[in-house]
């Protein structure tokens, strides 16, 4: 202490008090509780209520849950050992169900000797996508890379993939990740061949069909790059052309040609042994990839000036989004047999494909419109005084802009469509929640599961569409643009 | 991205050019070509079509297809069972995707006629029942005035129903179901209390409930539902192969031709309708475009008629349905095949 205070005036006060501790009603969980829980008489009764539901959903789905059984070779048997520890009346859940029949909830009735094959197909989706997906981080990129690789073989491996093909999966997924470290423009053309190799290995067959179908794309844009420059859209024209002439005439005998010289075959599988995720992530993965780029147009293509295709677009859009998607399935899968010549063998899950696009597009084309239209007019005319052409315009300034801003309403979309894929169930396709649950449940087995299955399912269908709602919050906040 | 997903477009191009045939024409010849029968089941009923865990099908109508590929191709193994819903299954037919239906599907008029379906005979005779709780005192189907009956929509159980509420002057309140599993899983939590389907349908939910002592199926049918595997109109012989294998199954139950004596019967049997059934004495098979020993093998396959029931269906089985109108004729049943000669 010093002497100063001596000499100052008595009534100022030259300590401070210790500062004390909050009420005991305004800290913790007890000042969380009454602002949170219990402001007001509405409150309050509400968490009475709200804790009511909870006590009932607990005290009835707890217990059934607590008596689950895992390993059991029935259902009558699970009924038995419930009795036994949880005495006469218990109810409890057959997870031995999913245990025993798990590989088909996932892969249907594809081969069991070939299951490495989607597993390698689907790790190799997000080698093709990490390039696209993270370019902006290179953290997160080798992370998923990471990932994929490692989870991708061990699951093989556990699936039983035959040596030969574990190393060759290895080589090729170590020479891909390398591939986009390195050259990460260059990675995006392994990209762009990630569809071939991805029906290759989940349809089997020879690999140069897959392989002369990319080199018709290749040749029509080599005819394009060269003649865009002297004849414009007509180099469109010819281009289209010189595909179509590719494929229908020297595509089937070169690829038998080449199979004959090195034969790259695999196993057959044909589509009715596709079922469960692996049919719903394939036509998933499908109509997301493809109805990006057809909404992209179409919603251009409904902002043109040009009266005819704004006409077009309209009743496309229109026409879509006022028809329900069960009446598209039941047009591909039961009307276009009686339009096809008789013997057609038209796949049935290439023609569920084309009709979920569609569908899926039209809503795609609307929320980028939202998109388009919510970017200010001077971006626009930003572009044109930059002297760009309409395409450039949009490519460059119009579209990274309105694409950002869609994105939540994109991946809605998307999510919307992958969940939309149990509906192939109308079509006699074994989608993973009812076909495939209910054929299992048609077994003497496992006859009278109700529950299970859709847990299960609803569980796995959670994981992915969570991570896509994820992904995009991710995107949205590596994309912001504007630093408040 | 956008870029990268364009070319995904192009798988279907490469699916597009695989495989095609024909639908019309010459079922027998194309089947040989393929070397597979394709055949339309259901996609999952208990007892009659059903894949296990490794995806190899079983049940009383995908015996019927083995028979026919045994019969046909000498395997009974190279079958293609192309699951059907309710909704597609005679599309598939017409359409030339299957080469036989045998899913469970009622023998109509406007089916065989209207749909230009060709229904080769009856392998179960079914008919529509009730299920209901032992405490709520019912005993016949007439006393279920005002009850609320779980039905599936869009069968003809539901139009059964009705006509049968109608004629006999009584009330009921639909609750409308979609597959079998739900239905059960409504009467089991007490929504509707009485659930109706086919009666074999009924006898497998009831064998599969944990409490099957407190169910009783009530013993009034109010529906013929004869159940039978089809072919298209207008291929005659294999209208006639796929009748006759059916035949061939249930005359070798009346002639006690079992898949275990087989063999044996074939060499020494003295019964000549045996001995034409099995192709020891005249080439019946060649009539039809097959060889002698067609019936013998679609016998083997699975067994006659009452092996493929007694397997799949019948009384050993969690389900256990007894013969009842599907005994043979000379048991008081209604299985009855022509003469082989």
């Amino acid at each position: 202490m010093s002497e100063t205070h001596s000499e100052t005036v008595a009534y100022v006060r030259e300590t401070m008090l210790p500062p004390e501790p909050p009420p005991l009603a305004e800290t913790g969980a007890i000042k969380w509780l009454r602002e949170n829980l219990f402001s007001g008489p509405l409150n309050i009764a509400l968490t009475f209520v709200g804790l009511g539901i909870v006590w009932l959903v607990v005290s009835t789905v707890g217990p059934w849950l607590s008596h689950s059984v895992w390993n059991a070779g029935s259902m009558a048997e699970c009924r038995q050992i419930i009795a036994q520890t949880w005495g006469e009346g218990a109810t409890g859940a057959c997870f031995a169900l999913i245990k025993h029949r798990w590989n088909q909830f996932l892969f249907g009735f594809y081969p069991q000797a070939l299951y490495w094959r989607p597993v390698l197909a689907f790790g190799l989706l997000f080698l093709a996508l990490a390039p696209v997906l993270f370019s902006e981080s290179t953290k997160a990129r080798r992370v998923v890379l990471g990932l994929s690789l490692a989870l991708t073989f061990v699951f093989a491996a556990l699936l039983g993939a035959p040596m030969g093909a574990l190393l060759g999966m290895a080589v090729l997924m170590l020479l891909w990740a390398a591939l986009i470290e390195t050259r990460p423009r260059w990675s995006l053309l392994a990209s762009l061949a990630y569809p071939f190799i991805a029906v290759w290995l989940l349809w089997g067959g020879s690999l140069w069909s897959e392989a002369m179908v990319l080199a018709g794309f290749c040749l029509g844009f080599v005819v394009w790059r060269l003649l865009a420059a002297r004849f414009g859209l007509l180099a469109f024209a010819l281009a289209v052309m010189a595909t179509a002439a590719w494929w229908l005439l020297l595509a089937g005998p070169l690829a038998s040609v080449l199979a004959g010289v090195l034969p790259l075959r695999l196993r057959p599988v044909s589509s009715d042994q596709f079922g469960g995720f692996v049919l719903s992530i394939t036509i998933g993965v499908a109509g997301i990839a493809l109805s990006l780029p057809l909404g992209v147009i179409l919603a251009l293509a409904r902002r043109s000036d040009l009266p005819v295709i704004k006409l077009l677009a309209v009743m496309f859009i229109e026409f879509i989004r006022g028809v329900p998607l069960i009446t598209l399935l039941f047009v591909a899968s039961l009307l276009l047999n009686y339009f096809l010549p008789p013997g057609t063998n038209f796949d049935i899950i290439l023609r569920v494909i084309i009709m979920v696009t569609l569908f899926a597009a039209a809503y795609m084309a609307e929320v980028i419109r939202g998109g388009l239209a919510a970017l200010p007019k001077g971006q626009y005319e930003a572009a044109d005084a930059l002297g760009l052409d309409y395409w450039k315009a949009q490519r460059l300034i119009v579209l990274p802009q309105a694409l950002k801003i869609s994105i939540p309403g994109i991946v809605s979309t998307f999510i919307g469509m992958f969940k939309d894929t149990t509906l192939v169930v109308f079509v006699g396709l074994f989608d993973p929640l009812k076909a495939m649950a209910d054929t299992i449940r048609a077994s003497f087995e496992w006859k009278g599961a109700y529950w299970e299955p859709y847990i299960f399912v609803g569980a796995i269908f959670f994981i992915l569409c969570f991570g896509m709602s994820r992904y995009s919050m991710y995107l949205e906040r590596r994309l912001k643009r504007d630093h408040h | 991205m956008k870029k990268s997903v364009f070319f995904g477009s192009v798988t279907a191009v490469a699916l597009a050019a695989s495989g095609a045939l024909a639908a019309e024409g010459d079922t027998l010849k194309e089947v040989k070509a393929r070397g597979v029968l394709n055949c339309g089941v259901n996609t999952g009923l208990i007892g009659f079509a059903a894949p296990d865990a490794n995806g190899n099908w079983s049940g009383f109508d995908v015996a019927f297809c083995k028979a026919v590929a045994a019969a046909v191709l000498g395997d009974a193994t190279k079958v293609k069972y192309v699951p059907t819903t309710g909704q597609t299954r005679f599309t598939a037919l017409s359409s030339g995707e299957v080469d036989l239906l045998a899913r469970n599907s009622t023998w109509t008029f406007q089916r065989d006629t209207d749909l230009k379906l060709d229904f080769i005979g009856v392998n179960y005779y079914d008919g529509q029942g009730f299920m209901v709780r032992k405490d709520l005192g019912v005993s016949s189907a007439k006393e279920l005035n005002g009850a609320t009956i779980c039905i599936q929509t869009g069968t003809t159980t539901e139009l059964n129903l009705a006509d049968y509420f109608k004629a006999n002057n009584m009330d009921y309140q639909p609750v409308n179901i979609d597959s079998n599993a739900e239905g059960e899983q409504q009467y089991m939590a007490g929504a509707c209390d009485a659930y109706t389907t086919d009666a074999s349908g009924l006898a497998a939910t009831r064998a599969s409930f944990a409490d099957p002592e407190n169910h009783i199926i009530l013993p009034e049918i109010i529906s013929k539902e004869p159940l039978g595997p089809a072919v298209r109109h207008g291929d005659n012989n294999w209208g006639d192969i796929t009748r006759w294998t059916l035949y061939a199954l249930i005359a070798a139950e009346e002639y006690g031709v079992t898949s275990a004596n087989i063999d044996e019967l074939a060499k020494s049997s003295n019964n000549p309708e045996v001995q034409r059934l099995l192709g020891t004495t005249d080439e019946l098979g060649k009539m039809i475009g097959l060889d002698a020993e067609w019936a013998k093998r679609a016998i083997k396959a699975g067994g006659n008629y009452g092996e493929i029931f007694a397997a799949t269906i019948g009384e050993q089985t969690p389900i256990g349905l007894a013969r009842g109108l599907n005994a043979q004729w000379t048991q008081g049943g209604l299985m009855y095949a022509m003469p082989f000669r």
